[in-house]
């Protein structure tokens, strides 16, 4: 449903007008734990555009994770399927909640490591390594090992090693959920800038209801277990977002209104 | 200054296990002639670096023997052992046949079977090299597994979101990560593959430190016993410190060798651009 007109400033066709990047279809998942079965996934549909950046917004536990994980191709649905267009069928970027940086290799080793894993020639993309090194402030720090860095630097480098090789669909869950909020902050914007100007489509996965509504497109709500999308909310701010539209009215409105719609689907009871 | 740390005489720095070994043989040597102990029972030091100069190539050929069996059985061991434990990791199978069998073999004393290996393997260097690797392998196999298995599950779905093979996923992700742990394994294995040299030149052999060992005692040349005591101990800490050494190298990432590292905190908002290290 959307809440606000949906007239884009930034001249860039509608989004309903561009091909699927990601067509989820019915997609449920059960696990089976020793108290018997456990449906963590209801049925979940949903198109996401090309170039388009979606927020799964829930609270802890509700699943978001395991359907980005389904997108990833990392677990397999119970039932639907997942359809991924394009490019994004033999290369992904994915952002984890930890940074997963390997210790025994150099930061720029790290950044380059899904070249060797594609069998490409890590050489070939040396520069490209440092040129998205240098756009997120790391510059001076390729041959640091990742234990001399601080959580948001590596964060930031387990961001580069994503898009080393240029993929077109970008999945993150909760990237910046172990960062302070200062951190988190710069990085919000320096995703938006990144996204802006590399035309990735990006699927994001947070239980931050401010971060969702500055990054995104679209919000879309996922209740608790078994999830389901119960709300997708459409943010028309226009682009680039500074950090100061969070203190404008409509901003706040949103906000409102998306914590509202947790509240009526218990996400703050079990808080 | 700490214990472990090093002692500075002068300009030269010399490290404090130097001073230790060098109190120890002075205390032997004191020792020795102060409570007038019989040669016999305990040669002094000086006459067993005397007998030890004098018969300098002697030595130095048995110990070459002794030290290549164990090399030998060493890199066997290491060899077989990763092997082994890669296959181990990877089927369920093996894990319940296999491995069941190697941890049930180690729980024999594996010195029981030295005179086996002589009535199958002769009394040559293969039946030393093969008591080495039986005593030594174990400790690769159990540390190498261990490390193999302990790759985080994200570092897994890492590698499977880069849709890596499991090729790739072994040696970019998997056998790095177990390395520290097949190191540790490696540092036991190399003391280990010396004492089966040894074990197996005292069952039945006509060479090697062991065997002079063996020989000298029957004749009761205990300064010939030390003689051969003080060398196989003088390998056994060049070994250790090889595999210090070896350490070093491969796994300079590792914590324990991370002597000056900070630890990573979470607190840095923007990391100073373009200046040094955090």
């Amino acid at each position: 449903m959307a809440l606000v007109a949906t007239t884009r400033i930034d001249g860039a066709a509608p989004a309903a007008e561009r091909p699927p990047a990601i067509e989820i279809e019915a997609v449920g998942k059960v696990y089976q734990s020793s108290g018997g079965a456990v449906s963590a996934l209801g049925s979940v549909t949903l198109d996401i555009r090309k170039g388009e950046f979606v927020s799964l917004l829930g609270p802890s536990g509700c699943g978001k994770t395991t359907l980005l994980r389904i997108v990833a191709g990392l677990e397999h649905p119970t039932s639907g399927r997942v359809h991924l267009h394009g490019r994004a069928l033999d290369g992904l970027g994915f952002v984890f909640q930890r940074d997963v940086l390997l210790n025994w290799r150099t930061i720029i080793d790290n950044v380059l490591l899904p070249i060797e894993f594609k069998n490409k020639k890590p050489r070939a993309y040396r520069e490209r390594a440092r040129e998205l090194l240098d756009t997120f402030g790391l510059r001076g720090f390729e041959s640091k090992r990742p234990w001399e860095l601080s959580g948001g630097m590596r964060q930031r480098a387990a961001i580069c090693r994503a898009l080393i090789d240029d993929p077109e669909l970008l999945l993150m869950d909760e990237p910046f959920g172990a960062l302070d909020a200062m951190t988190r902050d710069q990085l919000n914007v320096e995703l938006q800038s990144l996204w802006r100007n590399s035309s990735k489509t990006a699927l994001f996965v947070t239980h931050s209801i401010s971060e969702a509504v500055f990054l995104s497109d679209r919000v879309v709500v996922i209740s608790d277990k078994p999830g389901r999308i119960v709300e997708v909310l459409e943010i028309d701010f226009p682009r680039p977002r500074s950090l100061d539209i969070r203190d404008e009215a409509e901003f706040g409105r949103l906000s409102r209104h998306l914590r509202g719609v947790l509240e009526r689907y218990g996400a703050f009871r079990r808080a | 200054m700490s214990l472990t740390g090093k002692m500075r005489t002068g300009r030269i720095r010399i490290p404090a296990e130097i001073w230790t070994l060098a109190a120890l043989l002075v205390l032997w040597q004191s020792a020795v002639s102060i409570f007038k102990v019989p040669e016999i029972l305990v040669p002094p030091l000086t006459l067993v670096v005397r007998e030890i100069v004098t018969h300098a190539d002697f030595y130095f050929e048995q110990s070459l023997h002794t030290l290549s069996n164990t090399l030998a059985a060493f890199v066997l061991s290491v060899v077989f052992g990763v092997g082994l434990a890669i296959a181990i990791v990877h089927s369920r199978f093996l894990e319940r046949t296999l491995y069941t069998v190697l941890v049930t073999l180690n729980n024999v004393p594996k010195i029981a079977l030295a005179p086996l290996f002589v009535i199958w393997l002769g009394t040559g260097n293969a039946s030393k090299i093969a008591m080495g690797v039986m005593i030594s392998i174990f400790a690769i196999v159990i540390d190498a597994v261990l490390g193999l298995r302990s790759l985080p599950p994200d570092v897994i779905d890492l590698g499977r979101a880069m849709r890596g093979s499991a090729l790739k996923i072994l040696f970019k992700l998997r056998l790095p990560n177990a390395l520290p742990s097949i190191i540790a394994g490696m540092k036991v294995a190399m003391s280990l593959s010396l004492v089966g040299a040894i074990v197996g030149e005292f069952v039945a052999a006509q060479n090697g430190l062991g065997f002079v060992i063996l020989s000298a005692q029957g004749m009761f040349r205990t300064d010939r016993v030390f003689a051969a005591i003080l060398i196989l101990a003088l390998i056994g800490t060049a070994l250790f410190y090889l595999m210090e050494l070896l350490e070093r190298v491969l796994i300079p990432w590792h914590e324990s060798r991370r002597a000056t590292a900070e630890p990573a905190l979470i607190t840095t908002a923007a990391p100073p651009l373009q200046s040094g290290p955090a």
